[in-house]
């Protein structure tokens, strides 16, 4: 019995406080973000000091802020935009990663492995290497300001990583498959169609989620690309229009952060098994 | 492989592939390969907001290498890459351990753990801009309560303990990737070879260190090639959280890229300042590309015998 208990002890010791230290210090920025958003402006302005004071409750919870970002910003428009924008580039890059992930793991052609190489490395091109030249060039295609410059230069970071993801995909489908239906009369692009992608929709659904997230918090293209408050995303709006010089909305801050957030972690809820595999999946390569 | 010797039907799978592949080039050549050699032919001009530019030579990158905050800048980022990575790399290992022992509440544990992850990394920056504020900081009211601090603390009112502050909340983004990838590593170790261990009398730590560490070193250098470019290549961050500041001591390249070229329109120059990063890019994807190569060989070998 002692030891039985003992080693329930050690359990919580080494296994649970430690993980539960670790968890709490994960979510309470979320908390804290969530907190704030519900809170009026004279529970949120109190300093840190002051006696008698708990930060961490409210008993007057308010709509207000969310009223402001709604009434008073171009919130909505913002959510719409950055949905569309991520929507439109999450389908560009899923079609172009589709057909190259395809011909790279199945076809046999001359350079087949020093393009597959090739796809890796811009995958590993980060976006702060480019974007002024990268802006340059959006504005001699006269895209800037639009949400088309953002649309077209997603892909670059999607495109290799949902080739690359599907693949991975392809490779684990048994080539014998596609020859069967081919013996059977279907052209290879039939096969292809028919047989491989309906089978690969599982991977098709990690990279299209992961991808999708990648776009909807992108942030630097957004910020430079974009000029015009009605054309911005979540992320570059909240940060450029409740920022008055030195004055920070808080409660108006906090409000748009967990706006923009709760969609992603809606999605991400509900595929977070896919989501997992598209993250192990994509570093395993 | 080449054209004229080809049968009719590689050649038609040889132009299928072509096919396949043209829209994913297209796309990669129009707007990652011409930008970058866009970006190479900036880095040599003058051009500005308002001005189109000559060729000067190296000019920019001369006017860099002198540059005190370029240099300061260098320096933080070599840091800020180092301290994140060694953070996160050990913190994600520990949660790893731990959720690999987890039996109840597996998927919802693991869930949370991701958030930081999922969510935009702006908007969760925010929050903690929000949390470090020098007035109305929660994090003074937990450690004055403590009776860790008497007075209050400005988190990211000095260079160092600014950078400090940006370090943090880089690891506490990052970490959960970490832990997440290694735990995926961890799952296809085979039991048996702990058993084994534990049979021939290991301890705990021998355990890691002679069957763990090892054998989950290949996953562990694919998150920390890929996390060292990433972190090294961070903007965000310090964007929203100093902004550079206080007085321009805690840039990155990208940010002080982003300040000179965007913010005050010194376009040629910014695309200086970013390109500077190239060299180390190019270096660890190189020493990645030769790691993951090196492992396949391993592997065909284990394979022959």
């Amino acid at each position: 019995m002692a030891m039985v208990l003992g080693r329930r002890w050690k359990k919580w010791l080494y296994l649970y406080l430690p993980l539960g230290a670790i968890l709490i210090g994960t979510l309470f920025p979320f908390y804290w973000m969530g907190l704030t958003a519900f809170r009026p402006d004279r529970d949120l302005y109190v300093p840190w000091n002051k006696p008698n004071f708990n930060p961490f409750w409210t008993l007057r919870p308010t709509l207000e802020h969310l009223a402001f970002l709604f009434k008073e910003t171009l919130f909505a428009r913002w959510l719409l935009n950055t949905l569309f924008i991520a929507l439109l580039s999450t389908g560009i890059s899923l079609f172009c990663g589709l057909l190259a992930g395809y011909a790279i793991a199945r076809l046999r052609f001359p350079l087949a492995g020093p393009l597959g190489t090739w796809i890796f490395v811009t995958y590993l091109v980060p976006p702060t290497l480019l974007f002024i030249p990268l802006g340059e060039v959006v504005r001699t295609f006269h895209l800037g300001d639009t949400p088309w410059a953002l649309i077209l230069t997603y892909p670059t970071f999607l495109i290799p990583f949902c080739t690359w993801l599907l693949m991975g995909y392809f490779r684990t489908i048994p080539k014998e498959l596609e020859e069967c239906a081919q013996i059977d009369g279907a052209s290879r692009l039939q096969a292809m169609v028919h047989i491989v992608f309906p089978l690969a929709v599982p991977g098709i659904l990690s990279a299209g989620i992961f991808a999708f997230t990648l776009s909807w918090n992108e942030f630097l293209y957004a910020l430079v690309f974009i000029s015009s408050v009605s054309h911005k995303t979540v992320p570059v709006g909240v940060v450029s229009e409740l920022v008055r010089g030195d004055t920070f909305f808080w409660g108006s801050l906090m409000a748009g952060a967990l706006m923009g957030s709760v969609p992603v972690a809606f999605i991400y809820s509900f595929f977070v098994e896919h989501y997992v595999s598209a993250l192990t999946g994509a570093v395993k390569g | 492989m080449n054209w004229s010797k080809a049968t009719r039907r590689e050649r038609k799978e040889w132009t299928f592939a072509f096919l396949l592949l043209t829209p994913a080039l297209f796309m990669l050549v129009v707007f990652v390969f011409y930008p970058f050699l866009k970006g190479l032919w900036l880095s040599v001009i003058d051009k500005e907001i308002a001005r189109p530019g000559v060729f000067i030579g190296l000019k920019n990158f001369i006017k860099l290498w002198n540059d005190e905050i370029f240099q300061r800048t260098a320096q933080n980022t070599i840091l800020y890459t180092i301290a994140a990575t060694i953070l996160k790399l050990g913190i994600g290992m520990v949660v790893a351990l731990l959720l690999n022992q987890i039996i109840k509440f597996k998927r919802i544990i693991r869930a949370s753990m991701l958030l930081p992850w999922i969510v935009p990394t702006v908007l969760s920056t925010l929050a903690w801009k929000w949390m470090f504020d020098p007035t109305f900081s929660v994090i003074n009211f937990f450690l004055f309560h403590l009776g860790m601090i008497n007075k209050q603390v400005s988190w990211l009112g000095g260079p160092v303990i600014a950078l400090t502050s940006v370090i943090i909340v880089n690891a506490w983004r990052g970490m959960p990737f970490f832990a997440i990838t290694l735990l995926a590593g961890l799952q296809t170790i085979n039991p048996a070879l702990y058993e084994a261990a534990a049979i021939d009398g290991a301890s705990g730590w021998q355990r890691f260190w002679n069957v763990t560490w090892p054998l989950l070193m290949p996953v562990t250098m694919v998150v920390v090639l890929f996390s060292v470019i990433m972190t090294f290549a961070d903007f965000q961050l310090v964007y929203i959280l100093t902004g550079g500041g206080p007085a321009n001591s805690t840039h990155l390249f990208a940010t002080y890229a982003y300040q000179i070229g965007i913010a005050t329109g010194k376009i040629s120059e910014g695309a200086a300042a970013s390109l500077a990063m190239f060299p180390f890019l190019f270096l660890v994807v190189i020493f990645q590309l030769w790691y993951i190569r090196r492992g396949e060989e391993v592997k065909e070998k284990v394979k022959r015998k």
